[in-house]
């Protein structure tokens, strides 16, 4: 199988300061890889190089077998890298699928004159795509304030795979939800994954990583020092090469 | 079982409806104190009244929504009254006829009034100054240009045709024996015209039309989708895909429009331009607007709510009138009003909330 994403040894310098030091990894479809480091060991400058926030100034970056230059993250979007801010981007005053069509409204002529905004399309298409993610909420035409962080981080989600994103990067997912609304989320990412979304976290609960990535990817000072297989590995074993206490392959 | 929740859901209704609700109250407040308050002659009245705030509170509120504000529109209806009045009298001292004076001077006020909405626009969007003050220049920008244009006096002498279409009614009956529409009937004797019934002025029909087009662009439309998008979560908006800065540019231009168009109204109402003409009604107009529900925070606001905003404070005006109260005191009562309306945005957001379809 060919790797949906393949970097090849990005590095990503400010200044003096080298954030991301030669850094190689793939991602194949369906895939989820944990990207585990302590503050400043790179992931976020990692994950913003694939997603068009930063130029990285040395190194390759390759999409569907195909060398790519990803310049900015509209242009991330149009090939399906989508990253889902904290912020998670949502308009908090409008209804759930106004916000899953925000900016690709579905139109409909009214009295075969003017353009106007198509509810019942959006509506159905956006009920679609929650049942198809298992993802409950009550109604749609509640607006995005009054649901919940895991709610809201759904509807960020769905969002991105009602517009086909092949690539979804989760920063800190789980981080402001409560434990009921975090093992959603998890859940949900690992429908995504049967569904052949490929997915990179980048985590400090070590725990909900272990649960949800198949491979693991731990940086430390801008170098990836190991890259293990969740199913062969332990939180001590990671904790350690992210401090440092063990060295991993790469060191 | 007791249902607990019902007390609460009438009380969250009642205070979704407070205004529309204090609307009727003060109508039944002043038909019942004062004379004559609930008449067809005095309803309309309360209608001619509140053309201005109607319309600089409709465009008002586009701008409100995307969380900025415009506080140039005070002046703005001086600057198009003054445009307008002026190119009609000297249109018709160079020799044209009146239709082509009167239609020439307002569109030439129509498409002026547009620059300084685009540059309240341009401020704003591309060069990121805060619309407070972008839109305070243009207040005074407006009514200087304004002064200037006017050489300081009020434009008089305008055509004479235009008190026709300003002071005209849509429909006029004289109950049993003609029904006319929009041509004022001739020949009616003293009597006749004393039992001439007329219904609904053109200024309101005109306002009402202008008002109902952009309410169904707010509700209906992507544009006001993005509208209330960028009111929302402008990062997001942006995210999305929308255009922000030239959407931006837009609604201060419908804002500048709406208050070219009072400025118009004006023109038609009092035959004559003045560069302090609806100055005043700056206040009104964002007070109608919050009192409507949009909150100055951005994302929220309809042009109904608004339009019930702005009448409420027509209502209360005339009703002023009507009790021989001096009308400086509608100064008073309307800030009380619109601070009022700020308390109960800020306080019950999360108890109002509601399935919308935005």
């Amino acid at each position: 199988m060919e790797p949906l994403l393949e970097v090849k040894n990005i590095t990503k310098k400010f200044g003096g300061l080298t954030a991301v030091d030669n850094v190689s990894m793939q991602i194949f479809p369906g895939e989820v890889i944990g990207i585990l480091g302590d503050n400043g060991a790179g992931k976020s400058t990692l994950i913003k190089v694939i997603s068009g926030v930063y130029h990285a100034e040395a190194g390759q970056i390759f999409y569907e077998g195909r060398r790519i230059k990803i310049s900015n993250p509209t242009e991330a979007l149009k090939i399906g890298i989508e990253t889902i801010y904290q912020d998670l981007a949502l308009a908090e005053n409008m209804n759930v699928y106004s916000n899953i069509f925000l900016g690709r409204e579905k139109l409909k002529k009214f009295l075969g004159l003017v353009d106007v905004l198509d509810h019942d399309y959006m509506h159905s298409e956006s009920k679609k795509v929650l049942n198809r993610l298992d993802i409950n909420i009550p109604s749609l035409k509640n607006k995005i304030s009054t649901l919940s962080g895991g709610e809201r981080q759904a509807v960020a989600i769905s969002r991105s795979i009602y517009w086909n994103a092949k690539l979804l990067i989760m920063d800190e997912p789980t981080a402001a939800l409560g434990v009921a609304e975090q093992k959603k989320v998890l859940n949900l990412v690992k429908t995504l994954s049967s569904q052949g979304v490929s997915i990179f976290i980048i985590s400090h609960q070590i725990h909900d990583v272990f649960s949800v990535a198949t491979r693991l990817l731990i940086m430390r000072r801008g170098k990836k020092v190991a890259e293990r297989i969740t199913k062969k590995t332990s939180a001590d074993e990671v904790v350690g090469l992210i401090v440092g206490s063990i060295l991993g392959e790469y060191n | 079982m007791i249902n607990y929740h019902k007390p609460k859901k009438i009380g969250i209704s009642i205070l979704r409806r407070w205004t529309l609700i204090f609307l009727l109250g003060e109508i039944l407040f002043f038909g019942l104190v004062g004379t004559n308050y609930i008449s067809l002659n005095n309803l309309q009245d309360i209608l001619v009244a509140s053309t201005t705030v109607l319309l600089l509170a409709t465009g008002e509120t586009f701008v409100i929504i995307t969380g900025g504000i415009d506080l140039s529109v005070g002046f703005m209806v001086g600057f198009s009254s003054v445009i307008c009045a002026k190119v009609m009298v000297n249109l018709e001292t160079a020799g044209f006829s009146q239709v082509a004076a009167i239609s020439i001077g307002v569109l030439a006020a129509l498409l002026l009034g547009l620059i300084p909405g685009f540059i309240n626009g341009f401020l704003v969007a591309k060069l990121r100054v805060p619309s407070f003050i972008a839109t305070f220049g243009m207040y005074g920008i407006a009514y200087g240009f304004a002064e200037i244009i006017c050489n300081n006096i009020p434009v008089h002498n305008l055509p004479s045709s235009l008190g026709t279409l300003g002071h005209g009614y849509l429909f006029y009956w004289l109950p049993g024996k003609i029904f006319s529409f929009l041509n004022k009937p001739g020949n009616l004797t003293r009597d006749e015209l004393k039992h001439l019934i007329v219904i609904i002025p053109n200024v309101v029909v005109i306002t009402f039309i202008f008002i109902a087009i952009f309410a169904f662009i707010l509700a209906k439309t992507k544009f006001g989708q993005h509208t209330y998008a960028i009111g929302g979560n402008i990062n997001a908006a942006e995210r999305a895909g929308v255009n922000v800065k030239t959407h931006l540019i837009k609604v201060y231009m419908i804002s500048s429009f709406f208050a070219s168009l009072a400025g118009v109204m004006y023109v038609l109402q009092y035959i004559t331009g003045r560069a302090p003409a609806g100055s005043a009604r700056l206040l009104d107009a964002i007070t109608a607007v919050v009192i409507g529900g949009a909150s100055l925070y951005g994302g929220k606001g309809t042009i109904i709510g608004t339009v019930i905003g702005a009448l409420i404070i027509g209502v209360l005006e005339i009703g002023l009138v009507n009790l021989s109260i001096p009308t400086y005191n509608l100064y008073i009562a309307v800030a009380c009003i619109l601070i009022f309306a700020v308390l109960i945005d800020q306080f019950s957001p999360e108890l109002i909330q509601k399935e919308e379809e935005i």
